[in-house]
């Protein structure tokens, strides 16, 4: 066996992945030479991908207490308490090298990694939500790729049986050559049934369950932790292939065995495969563990060692068992027609041993494979940011017919209906989803309690562009107010941090103060960041002759892309907010402070074709009491709707506050009448983006009520107008100046993204 | 009256079955897993949406081919009543127990969204609560549910009323912009000569609660309980 592996020299670490000084760092652990196998195992534990290298210093400033929480980072997913003795498990992840390279595959594999990582934590998947950033949709191939992803998401969670409940897709040109596709799934589970992966119990059987082992996948981890080139097509064996059925039956029976109490500790094999489990598991325990490669069910021959444990094939799990209930296990296993085979042993070392066919393959301290290098490079802001920050947006034209700028921006892809991607999507399956996508939060009912929990995912790349420490806030407020909106209290966060490469030091900039955004955020909101994912190296290396909009390095990274995602409870169920007009002759409200901006906005993407400017200030203090208010006005059922101001300003709430409800409620949309204060200039006030705003409406029998309701929020808020007729039309200054037919905002809504897939 | 949910590997519907069965209209129901082939203790055999043996091959091939469903012959043939919905008719259809197939949706793509069902035949156990021309609201979710049956098989099925269901218009207008997966004539569902086996591809148990948006299912489930309660006992047909 040894003489057909490779020699293991420096050159060959480099071309896993490996650093010179990590190189030497593992010969110091050792205390010799690795051999092939433990050289693979060290590139794929250190990768970024697995070891968090350059983020974690960052990470720990994130904010992870709360009374509810359940469990924070560290495990396969987070958890809080949700009452009635219920637990939601929660977590979002990244799959973008993947999904660049065969969208298909990659975005499927993406959702059923992260299924795994809830259900092997116990609790059955209830939700599936997903954040999608591409380039123009116009692009042939970034159509390819739009079609590519949702197709594959679609045929992963339809056939598993989960609901695609929510989620977002926007588009910018950076995101062209490296695709977004980050999925978020909840689970649902008795609070006091949660299962962990650890390996605990000296002598306690070490279990490989579900699918057969393959060659695909290999390196996955470590291909997830670089730059992109003009080989990315040639990687396309480091992409996974998914089996959702083998995935269905593997959730089944995960939850038959964990719930005979014989499962000690599991983990789902994800990156890095084997060789993650069989280090992390014992590392979390504090164990040490052996096991015997050839036991592995294999799918193809001759896989050598080092393929074994680096294989990346899909549905499968390392499952610690109870000392002498192996064939109660079995039988569960046997009964969905999956393999269970005992690999191991968890031993009371704190090695792990690796043998192939009686011989040892590698013997390594699993403190030493978990605990990689961590990296605190140096980082600064981008030359270029404050000339981009110093565009006045007021210095632009401004339009001629506020009208039709309002129907180019509910026709711009972003804003667009997004109906085309989610009809694919099973929404219901289950039987708890109550709001269905296309509000701002979905929300799920908790059957067998009157509670339901509310989930909405938000990032806005051209915020956290311009002010990463601001944008990244606001991307937590805004997932936390369309909580809000629906009614839900705002209990965990979820983070997937999207960046260019960290070696550049105005990337890491980006990064650190993003983190510091969203830590500082949490802590006004009082919401615990429970787990999420960081994925760096999303870059393209630029064709020759081509430059970058935005940096002359040669590389071109998205736009700093931090997607959050919020999970919230709802007492009552029959008690939730959606975002759409429900009939004519309601008061309509704007809570929430004036201070709005262009920068970075929708408006001035779409007409100006310009990413510049400041953002508008963010109070959170005022954000707080918002949110609280609404969710308030929503409990007491005082509001008939409730919408977050986000992408548009107030008049793109409006109008998708006339449009979006159209098809619940029988086929019309409802219009508006509304005055607004001029302010600076009309397009800024209309189109304008700030945070802590929201639109509602309230029935006129209630309004006193709700007059009394906002008083005591100590909120700034006023009425604007009033709900009814045909048109959406606007005052400002004492003249109309928006007037234009609800149908043609619903037309330009519902075609602006579904033209260019047609 | 006594319901059984039949679970094949990758059956995802059975839980909501379950759910209304038991909590919505307050029947006794259990599981039936796939290998098994006593039937005997219950009146209505439900079979439910979702990719059975991961539906490789065809939609329902492997499972129409199951012990479950070959005891389902004897049961119908002993008066039971079996419910086929989405996978469920994909099953029966291949299982030879309804006339046709459910191919590829005619789009290329999956299909999750609302759809109106015209009623069109008012004599089976499932729709006998309802009026000939009343339109029900069910979602649909599948990627597989374009029905074809060739001319001989469409003449006699339409000879013996065996078109339950089309999809229409909210007004009930059975016209192309109405049907979601190019199935032949808009068709959503069928029963078997006796009237006793219906499929349809729509979702039934999904529209059981106002608070999942409509009720319509229901009453397919309240025209069966209906016969019960007619003669006081169970109606063999």
């Amino acid at each position: 066996m040894a003489g057909t592996e490779p020699k293991v020299t420096l050159d060959l670490a480099r071309g896993l992945g490996l650093t010179a000084d990590e190189y030497d760092r593992i010969i110091q652990r050792l205390g010799r030479e690795p051999s092939y196998t433990e050289l693979g195992l060290f590139s794929a534990l250190w990768s970024e991908h697995c070891a968090y290298k350059h983020s974690r210093v960052f990470l720990s400033r994130l904010p992870t207490r709360a009374p509810h929480l359940l469990q924070g980072p560290g495990e396969n997913a987070g958890a809080v308490d949700i009452g009635d003795g219920w637990a939601v498990v929660f977590k979002m992840e990244s799959h973008n090298h993947p999904s660049f390279i065969e969208p298909f595959q990659g975005a499927a594999t993406g959702v059923g990694g992260i299924l795994r990582d809830i259900f092997t934590m116990g609790a059955r998947p209830i939700a599936i939500l997903d954040s999608l950033r591409f380039g123009d949709p116009a692009d042939a191939k970034t159509k390819h790729l739009i079609n590519g992803v949702v197709s594959g998401i679609s045929w992963y969670g339809n056939c598993f049986g989960c609901p695609t409940v929510g989620g977002e897709i926007a588009f910018a040109p950076e995101y062209a050559g490296n695709p977004l596709v980050n999925v978020m799934c909840v689970g649902l589970v008795r609070a006091d049934r949660i299962h962990l992966a650890r390996a605990e119990g000296v002598g306690n059987p070490v279990f490989y369950v579900g699918n057969k082992t393959g060659r695909d996948g290999i390196h996955g981890a470590t291909m997830a932790s670089a730059t992109f080139d003009d080989e990315a097509e040639a990687k396309r064996p480091t992409v996974q292939v998914g089996d959702p059925f083998t995935e269905k039956l593997l959730l089944e029976a995960c939850l038959e065995a964990m719930a005979t109490g014989a499962v000690v500790g599991i983990q789902d094999m994800g990156a890095a495969g084997l060789a993650c489990c069989t280090s992390e598991m014992p590392a979390r325990g504090g164990t040490g563990m052996e096991v015997e490669l050839s036991a592995v069910p294999q799918r193809e021959e001759g896989m050598t060692p080092y393929e074994l444990l680096l294989s990346e094939s899909q549905e499968r799990m390392l499952l610690v068992g109870a000392k002498g209930r192996e064939d109660e296990l079995r039988r569960v296993f046997a009964k969905w027609e999956l393999d269970a085979v005992k690999i191991g042993e968890v031993t009371g070392g704190a090695d792990l041993v690796v043998r192939h066919r009686g011989e040892e393959v590698a013997h390594v301290p699993v403190e030493a494979l978990t605990d990689a290098p961590t990296y605190e490079k140096s980082y600064g802001p981008p030359a270029w940011l404050a000339e981009r920050q110093a565009l006045e947006p007021l210095c632009l034209p401004e339009p001629d017919d506020y009208g039709e700028a309002l129907v180019r921006l509910m026709g711009s892809p972003t804003i667009a209906s997004k109906e085309w991607a989610y009809r694919q999507y099973d929404q219901q399956v289950g039987t708890n989803t109550l709001v269905l996508p296309g509000s701002d939060a979905a929300v799920l009912r908790i059957k067998g309690t009157r509670r339901a929990i509310a989930i909405s995912t938000d990032g806005s790349g051209r915020q956290v562009f311009l002010d990463p420490r601001r944008g990244a806030a606001m991307a937590v407020c805004e997932a936390a107010r369309n909580v809000s909106c629906a009614g839900g209290r705002p209990l965990g966060v979820t983070d997937c941090m999207n960046f260019g490469s960290p070696e550049r030091p105005e990337i890491l900039w980006q990064f650190a103060e993003a983190i510091e955004g969203i830590a500082e955020a949490c802590r006004a909101l009082e919401v615990p960041v429970v787990g999420g994912n960081v994925s760096f190296y999303n870059e393209t290396v630029q064709a020759k002759g081509a430059t970058s909009p935005w940096d002359s390095s040669g590389g071109t990274a998205i736009l700093p892309t931090p997607i959050i995602g919020v999970v919230g409870v709802l007492e009552d169920a029959s008690r939730l907010g959606t975002q759409w007009f429900k009939a004519a002759g309601q008061r309509i409200a704007l809570l929430g402070p004036d201070g709005v901006s262009l920068g970075g906005s929708e408006y001035l993407w779409t007409l100006h074709d310009r990413l510049a400017g400041r953002l508008a200030p963010l109070d959170l203090e005022v954000e707080r009491r918002v949110q609280s208010a609404v969710r308030a006005a929503v409990g007491a059922g005082l509001v008939t709707a409730a919408h977050d101001c986000a992408e548009g300003g107030l008049a793109v709430t409006l109008a998708e506050g006339a449009v979006t409800g159209a098809r619940a409620n029988g086929g019309v949309g409802v219009g508006c009448e509304v005055t607004v204060e001029p302010g600076r200039r009309l397009d800024e006030t209309l189109f304008g983006e700030g945070p802590s705003r929201v639109v509602v409406t309230v029935e006129p029998a209630r309004q006193r009520e709700f007059e009394a309701l906002m008083a005591e929020s100590a909120i700034p808020w006023r009425w604007i107008g009033t709900t009814g007729g045909e048109r959406l039309i606007v005052h400002a200054s004492g003249r109309v100046v928006v007037d234009v037919a609800v149908d043609r905002i619903e037309h330009a809504w519902r075609s602006g993204f579904e033209r260019h897939m047609a | 009256m006594r319901f059984g949910v039949v679970v094949f590997p990758g059956t995802w519907s059975d839980c909501d079955f379950h759910y209304v069965i038991s909590e919505v209209i307050r029947q006794p129901v259990k599981y039936v897993w796939h290998r098994d082939r006593n039937l005997a203790d219950l009146d209505c055999v439900v079979l439910p949406g979702g990719f059975s043996y991961g539906d490789y091959l065809r939609a329902g091939a492997v499972a129409g081919k199951s012990p479950v469903v070959e005891a389902l012959r004897e049961f119908v043939a002993n008066g039971g009543y079996v419910l086929g919905s989405c996978n469920g008719f994909q099953i029966l259809c291949e299982a030879g127990l309804l006339p046709g197939v459910l191919m590829r949706n005619e789009c290329l793509q999956y299909r999750c969204q609302s759809t109106n069902l015209l009623v069109e035949n008012v004599e089976t156990p499932f729709t006998r609560g309802l009026r000939a021309g009343q339109v029900l609201t069910m979602p649909i979710s599948h990627g597989e549910g374009k029905y074809y049956a060739d001319a001989p098989t469409l003449a006699a099925l339409k000879a013996r009323q065996g078109i339950v269901f089309r999809y229409a218009t909210v007004e009930g207008q059975v016209v192309k912009a109405a049907n979601p997966n190019g199935s032949v004539e808009n068709i959503a569902g069928v029963v078997n000569e006796t009237g006793a086996v219906l499929g349809l591809m729509p979702h039934p148990e999904r529209a059981a609660e106002t608070a999942m948006g409509g009720t319509d299912g229901l009453l397919l489930f309240q025209s069966l309980l209906g016969t019960l309660v007619e003669d006081g006992t169970f109606l063999k047909r």
